[in-house]
């Protein structure tokens, strides 16, 4: 198909991009800067812990924008953009739990505790996973789509008052690294391991878009195969 | 005031049928009573340590329970066509929505009035006279699960294995209800009144009226065939 050329070209740049701007951040993250001067080298973690939870947020977001827009406007490429995002929202959630065990173990002393963000996070990785299981187990794609984007919204309109619970429940994390309400960004963290957090937020959210990009194409692929399926047994 | 006809008269046919029938009431029932019996046999605990752990079995009780009523909502619909009739008939879908939430809500209720002094008697528990403002607090985590029960029960309406799937998207949004109804009655326990937990009680009000309203809203996209 040569229409679609340009498009698998532009996926490729967006790739390439990807990997070089994690290797560049990694690097600079892991060899460059400064180890942290109370934590020491563990701290390093921060450079994927970081750029994953926030990939993981944007997606849940996406989820969200594809699911009122699928609502509203009843477009297939709305759903395909809601479901993909939600399984990248997933893989980068269940990493950022990882790589957050990695780093508590030798900071806090335990694998796993249950303070408000740690529980937050959990919590949005049972959400998704439990929206991609109701995809799964239904069969009727259209009747899918609908009732998905419906725990989409809903999944998302809970979000802050999971959040507001779990708060006032605990609360034991490091206080945010780079926003927080009262101080600018350079006053939170000094300048050498602040650039290499950006090279890496930056890096993820490439791959994120990268992964959106390829997973959206299944998706399209999956719809054509299955409306030539129809056309044949018609 | 036709939406409010509708939901009543909805509510009327729920309600009849389960008169006749009464088989979502009597499982409840039972299995609430059950839960009771199991948890006891599991902790076997002094009265004053049980206080502490009442909320928490409580609630789980009744998470327990209502899930059962919620597999069983849009069941009776289901046999002879009746969900495709209710679609073809003039119906506000959000009348449909309110309807089924009260009916489950109903249910619940009743099952809770018994089993919240059944288990005060079963435990040896003190304090009685907390019960009124236990119960009050209960009834507002109720409106809240049935509310986004009844829109998870439609949902997982047409897939596979619903049942079991029913919890597993119910559950993990129904966590600020979960925290703050055992948060408030656990203040109510140990101060005899609400107090500081002022702050749960309003987060589950919130909680009530958003997702009545986003039910309300939302519901023919849910159940559309």
């Amino acid at each position: 198909m040569p229409a679609a050329q340009p498009v698998r070209k532009r996926r490729g740049i967006l790739g390439a991009l990807a990997l070089i701007s994690i290797a560049i951040g990694l690097y600079w993250g892991l060899v460059i800067a400064p180890p942290d001067a109370y934590q020491g080298e563990v701290q390093r973690i921060m450079y994927l812990h970081l750029p994953s939870i926030l990939a993981a947020y944007l997606s849940y977001f996406l989820v969200f924008i594809g699911s009122c827009m699928y609502l509203w406007k009843r477009e297939r490429r709305d759903d395909i953009l809601a479901h993909s995002a939600a399984e990248i929202g997933v893989l980068f959630t269940a990493l950022t739990i990882i790589e957050g065990s990695i780093w508590g173990r030798p900071t806090w002393g335990v694998w796993w505790t249950w303070d408000a963000r740690l529980t937050l996070t959990a919590i949005l990785l049972l959400i998704y996973t439990g929206y991609l299981m109701l995809r799964s187990l239904i069969e009727d794609e259209d009747r899918a789509a609908s009732v998905a984007a419906v725990l989409g919204v809903i999944g998302f309109l809970d979000i802050p008052l999971i959040h507001m619970s779990v708060y006032w429940w605990r609360t034991l994390h490091q206080p945010p690294s780079i926003l927080q309400p009262n101080k600018a960004p350079w006053e939170n963290i000094a300048w050498p391991l602040l650039i290499p957090l950006l090279i890496n937020i930056a890096a993820f959210l490439l791959l994120l878009f990268y992964l959106l990009s390829l997973r959206y194409r299944l998706g399209e692929m999956r719809d054509q195969i299955r409306t030539r399926r129809l056309e044949q047994s018609v | 005031m036709e939406f409010i006809k509708q939901t009543l008269l909805l509510l009327w046919k729920d309600l009849l049928l389960e008169l006749r029938r009464r088989d979502s009431l009597l499982t409840m029932f039972f299995f609430g009573t059950l839960l009771l019996f199991v948890f006891h046999f599991s902790f076997d605990l002094p009265p004053d340590r049980v206080a502490e752990m009442t909320p928490a079995l409580l609630w789980l009780a009744f998470l327990f329970t209502g899930t059962l009523g919620l597999t069983q909502l849009f069941q009776v619909e289901r046999e002879n066509h009746c969900l495709e009739a209710l679609l073809l008939s003039p119906l506000d879908r959000g009348a449909l929505f309110l309807a089924k939430s009260c009916f489950n809500l109903l249910l619940m209720f009743l099952v809770e009035a018994v089993v919240m002094p059944l288990f005060w008697i079963l435990f040896n528990l003190q304090g009685w006279n907390l019960l009124p403002q236990l119960f009050l607090v209960t009834l507002l985590g109720t409106v809240g699960f049935c509310v986004l029960g009844t829109i998870m029960s439609a949902i997982t309406l047409r897939a596979r294995a619903r049942e079991l799937l029913l919890p597993l998207v119910l559950f993990p949004l129904m966590i600020p209800v979960i925290l703050a109804t055992i948060r408030c009655m656990e203040t109510i326990m140990s101060a005899g009144e609400l107090g500081a937990a002022w702050s749960w009680l309003r987060l589950l009000l919130g909680f009530d009226i958003i997702f009545v309203t986003v039910g309300i809203l939302m519901f023919d996209r849910v159940i559309e065939s």
